[in-house]
């Protein structure tokens, strides 16, 4: 995984609410087995209409957001299928952050997993940076260790962050390896489990 | 000190080790299928590292499969794509000496109908799936959570999840259901409640009269749904219903097995002291057959209600998400709801495809069949059953009959229409009045306008041709 420290880019202010993660990568990207090249079919039916072309007034399509680092959005983003497809894509199409009032769980573990961070800030804090978002010829900045975001005109607004997510972000660090290092209490847990129900081991 | 709460328990029984605030939780058991693997396979591979308990893994076919011509196998798919990944699934599973219930075995299906089929599922476990509707699991009284792909590798190679524990939540649903209303409408009922965010960060439990009512399908049908109120799971307590459930079935404990499970099973139950971070409680009088009107499953409507005007929304968000969805919908503020006209009717998806749920499409068929109604003549309509052995059951009780003869489509078992990764699929503008689980913009295919029901007002929309008060059929 790439760390993620700080990133100073542009910010792509995305003003719906209950974003789904069928509509950050549709199903028909799903039958990949790479994580890679996913950036083709992100927010597909936002950004392109029936006949494949490009929908010119969808904010990542608009010349100013172009290469946006960052996506604003309304609350409760990437509800629904578990796909970490959706990550992969934002990724893929070099969105490492994003900002919303409130994320799905299980979406918001995906990021973590793949060194995008999802910022969580207040519902009026998420419509200033919208706000300030308006044109796209701007820097915005989020640096992880201070845990802030600060927006073109100086206003910086701090979010919280677990600690651990926190570090493996910084770091770069695969969960399994820290995980495997706790292996010989997996290895108890499973034999006093062998015998406490033994009936799970001859299943 | 306050008593446990039943995610307590099962939180407590597989918590293997601390690391700063994530604990190291112990998996009984990880289904997988075909469409978020093949990336942690991979990963594995790259990292030479092995699966720990391929014993503790189930792996189905069920997203991509076409809902015909399953006895080909893997032939039987014509997307290209759709039949490397399944190959893949197979060549990962041998690979790694994984059970395999291949396209066509009669014990293949919907990952969420064999889990609990084969008597796999049982009450406190820890079950995860890299699909969100794992929840469904939750209904035997057992963790079962929905994870992405690098958390399905990290299982495959360590069997455990690192997680922060979730908050406890509380659903109470009092008294009884009134006819015609069921497990799927009170689900709707409570996400029209609570709203597609407000179970984020908790694990919801279900209590109360109406939830001990229902059947085990019943229970399942309300787990499932717990991920589109932004739980993290949901789960209900297990009791006589669930062991009787469960006895018998080929993974289910046997002999002097049975009985040392059975004891431990029942202890996992909430203690009357244990406190829930938040409580919600409804009263199942209040709830009518209930159906969507918009483009996220909080957008419930009781059938007899109209659609709503996006101006009596909170925020601005949600007024422009509301907007948005009419417009997508092709629906009018203040129309009755049961004016919207029906294409197709989808019968199935890991929410409605369990015997109970084809009984009750049969029920209402047969009724409709007597009085000489058939499916709607502009209306295309499929019964796709949860698995093969399902499919069995369905054709021994002679409701594939019933359906057919009343102009219903009797198809193979899959994932299908629930998200069209296979062949069917909606066409842009159609209208479908579906038992699955999601309502999102292009979910059942580009364009396609769905409306969340249960089983039984799904047929009966595909008898009138338009959404329609089930009871008007009783
Ligand atoms: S039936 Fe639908 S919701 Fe259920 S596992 Fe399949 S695709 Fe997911």
């Amino acid at each position: 995984m790439k760390p993620f420290t700080r990133l100073d880019g542009r910010a792509a202010p995305l003003h719906l609410a209950n974003v789904d993660t069928d509509q950050i990568i549709p199903k028909q990207f799903l039958k990949t087995v790479e994580r890679e090249g996913l950036a083709k079919g992100l927010f597909y039916d936002f950004r392109f209409d029936e006949q494949g072309q490009a929908k010119s007034d969808f904010v990542l399509n608009r010349p100013e957001y172009k290469g946006a680092a960052v996506l604003i959005a309304g609350d409760n983003f990437g509800c629904g299928s578990s796909r970490e497809h959706a990550p992969w894509a934002l990724m893929d199409f070099g969105i490492t952050c994003v900002i919303s009032s409130s994320f799905a769980d299980i979406f918001k573990n995906n990021c973590l997993n793949n060194g995008l961070l999802p910022v969580v800030l207040k519902p009026e804090e998420v419509e200033a940076l919208m706000d300030e978002a308006k044109g796209g010829n701007h820097v915005f900045t989020v640096d992880l260790e201070s845990q802030t975001v600060t927006a073109p005109s100086g206003a910086r607004f701090a979010f919280d962050i677990d600690p651990d997510r926190k570090d493996k972000l910084l770091k770069g660090l695969d969960a399994i390896g820290e995980t495997l290092q706790h292996a010989s209490a997996i290895d108890l847990f499973e034999s006093k489990r062998a015998l406490s129900e033994p009936w799970m081991e001859d299943a | 000190m306050a008593g446990k709460t039943l995610y307590d328990k099962i939180w407590d029984a597989h918590a293997v080790a601390q690391d700063g605030g994530e604990t190291v939780l112990y998996i009984d058991l990880h289904l997988i299928h075909e469409v978020t693997t093949p990336q942690a396979f991979a990963g594995l591979r790259a990292a030479g590292r092995q699966v720990r308990r391929p014993d503790r893994t189930l792996a189905v076919a069920d997203h991509n499969v076409p809902t015909v011509g399953q006895e080909l196998g893997v032939d039987a798919v014509e997307d290209e794509e759709a039949r490397l990944q399944l190959q893949t699934l197979g060549r990962n599973v041998a690979d790694n000496g994984i059970e395999y219930f291949q396209m066509g075995d009669p014990r293949n299906g919907i990952v969420h109908v064999v889990g609990p089929e084969q008597g796999r599922t049982q009450p406190g476990m820890t079950i995860v799936c890299g699909d969100s509707h794992t929840s469904t699991h939750g209904a035997f009284g057992a963790l079962a959570q929905g994870i992405g792909t690098s958390e399905v590798e990290h299982v495959l190679a360590t069997q455990t999840l690192r997680q922060a524990k979730s908050k406890n939540m509380r659903v109470t649903v009092d008294g009884q259901l009134g006819p015609g209303v069921t497990a799927k409408d009170m689900a709707l009922a409570i996400i029209g409640e609570i709203g597609t965010a407000g179970g984020t960060g908790s694990v919801i439990e279900f209590a109360g009269e109406a939830v001990r009512a229902l059947s085990m399908e019943g229970r399942m049908t309300l787990c499932n749904l717990t991920i589109e109120g932004g739980a993290r799971a949901g789960l209900v307590a297990p009791d006589d219903k669930t062991f009787a459930y469960i006895m018998g079935r080929p993974s289910a404990p046997k002999g002097a097995a049975w009985d040392m499970a059975l004891s431990h099973w029942k202890t996992f139950y909430t203690d009357a002291d244990a406190v829930f971070d938040r409580e919600v409680v409804l009263k199942a009088e209040d709830i009518a057959p209930t159906v969507t009107w918009g483009t996220s499953p909080e957008d419930v409507v009781a059938v007899t209600g109209k659609v709503p005007d996006p101006d009596s929304f909170a925020t601005p968000d949600k007024r422009a998400s509301a907007v948005r969805a009419l417009d997508y919908m092709g629906l009018t503020a203040g129309q009755p709801i049961t004016e919207a006209k029906i294409d197709v009717v989808f019968i199935g998806s890991c929410t409605n495809s369990r015997i109970e749920d084809l009984r009750a499409a049969a029920a209402v068929a047969q009724a409709a069949y007597l009085e000489g109604r058939l499916v709607a003549p502009h209306v295309r309509a499929m019964v796709v059953p949860g698995s093969g052995l399902v499919k069995y059951q369905a054709e021994e009780e002679g409701l594939d009959a019933i359906l057919k003869a009343a102009g219903f489509e009797w198809r193979e078992p899959g994932c299908s229409m629930c998200l069209g990764m296979n062949p069917d699929r909606l066409t842009p503008g159609q209208r479908c009045a579906s038992t699955s689980n999601r309502n999102f913009e292009g979910r059942q295919g580009r364009g396609g306008r769905t409306h969340l029901m249960s089983p039984a007002m799904a047929a009966a929309a595909a008898i009138a041709g338009h959404i329609v008060d089930v009871r008007t059929f009783l």
